[in-house]
């Protein structure tokens, strides 16, 4: 059975253990209702098929791959096509398989691979691969113009922001996230090849380590100014949240959105060397909340709520109005709430003996025009972070409904 | 058609259906048939249970029985998704026959429950005995028209590297700048059969840093320093004699040499992998910046390895001669945009976002044409 799976035990459930030899069993799809709440095992695969994309409210992996194209075809059907062709490889990688049904090493001798062979006998480490559509996808050149929805609008510009417009946007973008980090590399280098001619990689960006949590059963993991990131993130025991929050509704206005959310990514430029030589205290005291534990200050416990309303001895609120905790806080912003699902990045150095590190900012939401924004414009204008990070790249993403079975596609309530 | 045997398989995908009033077979188990009994294919919505991964070359008989809820279709693929075979409009409950002549090779099947997507594949290998490649009239033909493509192009490179060479040792720098485009084109368009002779592919057309321990920096970048950076060639006489030389020598073995139809194939992928290192980063020609002229002759080189094997690929892939006819358009227009007079515009003069775009096109290219390979040695 060539090429059926990288590794067989994780690749195929046990029926298609049980048929090895026997002959070639296909797998398309796993049960549709994994339990959420299970965490697993580092190595398992991630369900593909379902309602919602997977790699949202999925426990967030370690690692991250997130890649832009721009779609060079301007032909339709060939997009259609190379939508097609890469659910049927992602469908395959996130449970372990190779790219292509013959695999790394399955072909014929004289062709070159349809897989590029790297993440030979690694299990699927949780690889989850979701896909997302931006603004400029809806130009006129597919004939999109007048299905976007209008959460979609570009986002305003932030106070202070620095964008490179070529780490920025993007016709589409996919975010692959993994447990181990060349298993996330290869679904994102396959991707890439099996769409070269239809689409260019614009930009691409790896995150070495989580820094929110999307799950109960997950700690919430530090970002590299050495705070717990993502304490307030909705997680996906929250069910009646995420409706709320995360997921698009049939009646919020783009009907082919319905079982989508909306991705802001925002690369985020950290000078961590002048933050490393800040005061402990001006630390706690610009995030609002302490370092070690993470509670709000006047608090005992991480997830304690935050009370504002708090004075210290001195007549003074013990978290300022211009603290991170309350800048972002859902309270400063009618309950607006993200899901967060962000990495820290090291992108080497830059020259100037400083490490070009900070965080790779992922959020998942409703309608970003009402969560996000809202939450940005206050923090741009008046955090007192702002000394030290740089946003340095913004992206926007309508994320289409999950895909149900072998029969659908990436986009297909888009594009059919 | 003196190749009818072999073209004639590969033409005909002949299809029967049957109206399925015969039981389902259940999946056949054990391992591939030595002859070509039916091959039982248990279609669900969620699966394409195929009775065996491996069928002896000749006539298959595929016999597919829809045990889902959703119409369903059944495919065989050759590498590339051409289509040997297929059957469509298999309601539930009903089972249809596939006949199709499947020379040796490695294939896809699947299922598409819907009728839409790319299906539910499974590999597929055919084994069986096959002809030699070069017994192959059409292939025979393909490489000989190759030979005479490659013999004019060392004419013509004999010819201009002598000018080259001679405007050099009379010390006429301005001549040899205009020249060394002009003759490299000649050698560039075929380079992957001269790399054919390791030796003296880097003694002709080595960059400084190729050069090992105790070699000596010859040929035409060594030439191209001379006139372009240390702006000196009253000692370049004997370098350019060496060049000569070596380019003589080279062309003598390069029209001896017997190509397979492999290596026309595989030559006209490495012409462009050629450009995506070497001509759109601007290291080839790190002195004079004439890259796109080297760029140039490589996509007509590659293009006119892919011309030769036409009626090979026409006759098994007409898809793939479709797509390559595309994407060779679309390189030589991107590159067209920079033409200058009856040369091209140096490197240095092109900004980030144009030297992208011509990326992005060789990309668009390289990959049908790394497949040109496989489709040959079928």
């Amino acid at each position: 059975m060539p090429g059926i799976s990288r590794r067989k035990l994780f690749g195929l459930g046990a029926a298609g253990v049980a048929a090895a030899g026997a002959g070639t069993l296909a797998v398309a799809s796993l049960p549709e209702e994994a339990a959420p709440a299970r965490t697993g095992s580092a190595s398992d695969p991630v369900p593909f098929y379902g309602e919602h994309q997977a790699g949202i409210v999925t426990p967030a992996q370690d690692r991250l791959h997130f890649v832009a194209f721009d779609v060079t075809t301007k032909d339709r059907a060939e997009l259609v096509d190379l939508l097609q062709e890469w659910t049927s490889a992602a469908a395959r990688m996130t449970q372990g398989q190779d790219a292509g049904t013959f695999g790394a090493v399955g072909g014929v001798p004289e062709a070159p691979p349809d897989d590029t062979g790297e993440a030979l006998g690694l299990p699927a480490s949780g690889l989850t691969l979701t896909i997302g559509f931006g603004p400029s996808l809806f130009d006129g050149r597919f004939g999109l113009a007048d299905r976007k929805p209008a959460a979609l609008a570009e986002l305003p510009k932030f106070p202070g922001e620095a964008l490179l417009p070529e780490i920025s946007g993007g016709d589409l973008c996919v975010q692959a996230c993994a447990h181990d980090p060349q298993v996330a590399v290869h679904a994102i280098r396959n991707l890439a090849r099996i769409g070269f001619g239809k689409v260019s990689v614009r930009y691409s960006q790896l995150g070495f380590g989580r820094t929110s949590s999307t799950s109960r059963a997950q700690a919430t993991p530090r970002n590299l100014m050495g705070f717990k990131d993502g304490t307030a993130n909705l997680k996906l025991e929250d069910t009646d949240m995420l409706r709320d929050h995360l997921w698009v509704a049939e009646e919020d206005g783009a009907a082919w959105m319905a079982g989508g959310s909306y991705l802001v990514t925002r690369k985020i430029r950290m000078h961590i060397e002048t933050w490393d030589r800040t005061s402990l205290t001006e630390q706690e005291a610009i995030f609002g909340r302490t370092k070690g534990e993470g509670a709000a200050h006047g608090m005992a416990k991480e997830f304690d709520e935050p009370d504002f309303a708090k004075k210290g001895p001195d007549g003074q609120p013990l978290i300022a109005d211009i603290a991170h905790v309350k800048l972002a806080h859902p309270s400063s912003h009618g309950g607006a709430r993200l899901l967060r699902r962000g990495y820290n990045f090291v992108d080497g150095s830059d020259g100037l003996g400083r490490l070009d590190a900070g965080l790779f900012f992922i959020a998942y939401q409703r309608d970003p025009h009402r969560q996000f924004v809202p939450v940005q414009l206050a923090l741009a204008r008046q955090d007192v972070l702002n000394e030290y990070i740089k946003h340095v790249s913004s992206g926007l993403f309508a994320i289409p409904p999950g895909v149900r079975d072998a029969g659908d596609y990436w986009g297909r309530t888009l594009f059919s | 058609m003196r190749n009818a045997l072999l073209l004639g398989a590969l033409a005909l995908a002949t299809l029967t259906a049957c109206g399925g009033t015969e039981p389902a077979a259940p999946a056949a188990s054990g391992s591939a048939p030595a002859g070509n009994g039916k091959v039982a294919v248990a279609a669900s919505d969620t699966a394409c249970q195929v009775g065996t991964a491996e069928v002896a070359a000749g006539t298959a008989t595929f016999s597919i029985t829809n045990g889902g809820s959703k119409v369903t279709e059944f495919y065989v693929y050759a590498p590339g998704d051409r289509v040997m075979g297929e059957v469509e409009n298999i309601v539930p409950g009903l089972t249809r026959d596939l006949v199709i002549e499947l020379p040796a090779g490695t294939y896809e099947t699947a299922c598409k429950p819907g009728m839409i997507g790319k299906g539910i594949r499974g590999p597929l290998k055919v084994t069986g005995e096959h002809k030699p490649l070069t017994d192959d009239a059409q292939l025979a033909e393909a490489t000989a028209s190759y030979q005479r493509y490659v013999r004019s192009q060392t004419d013509a490179l004999l010819v201009k590297t002598q000018e080259f060479v001679d405007a050099v040792k009379a010390g006429d720098q301005e001549k040899a700048k205009a020249l060394f485009p002009v003759s490299r084109t000649y050698w560039e368009r075929i380079e992957p059969v001269a790399e054919i002779f390791g030796d003296l592919d880097p003694k002709i057309d080595g960059r400084e840093e190729v050069i090992e321990e105790g070699m000596e920096f010859t040929g035409y970048h060594r030439l191209e320093k001379d006139l372009w950076a240390t702006k000196d060639i009253s000692g370049s006489g004997p370098i350019a004699d060496q060049l000569m030389s070596d380019v003589k020598l080279v062309v003598e073995k390069a029209n001896a040499e017997k190509l397979s139809p492999l290596q026309l194939g595989n030559g006209a992928k490495e012409l462009l992998d050629e450009v995506a290192t070497g001509k759109i980063t601007g290291e080839e020609d790190r002195y004079s910046h004439t890259d796109l002229w080297d760029f140039a002759a490589n996509l007509e080189g590659s293009q006119a390895a892919v011309q030769a094997l036409r009626p090979v690929l026409e006759a098994r892939d007409a898809a793939l001669v479709k797509t390559l006819d595309e994407k060779f358009t679309a390189a030589e227009t991107a590159l067209e945009a920079h033409r200058k007079g009856d040369g091209w515009k140096l490197h240095t003069e092109l900004s980030k976002d144009e030297l992208k775009v011509l990326s992005d096109t060789i990309n668009a290219l390289a990959e049908p044409v790394s497949k040109i390979a496989a489709v040959v040695a079928q």
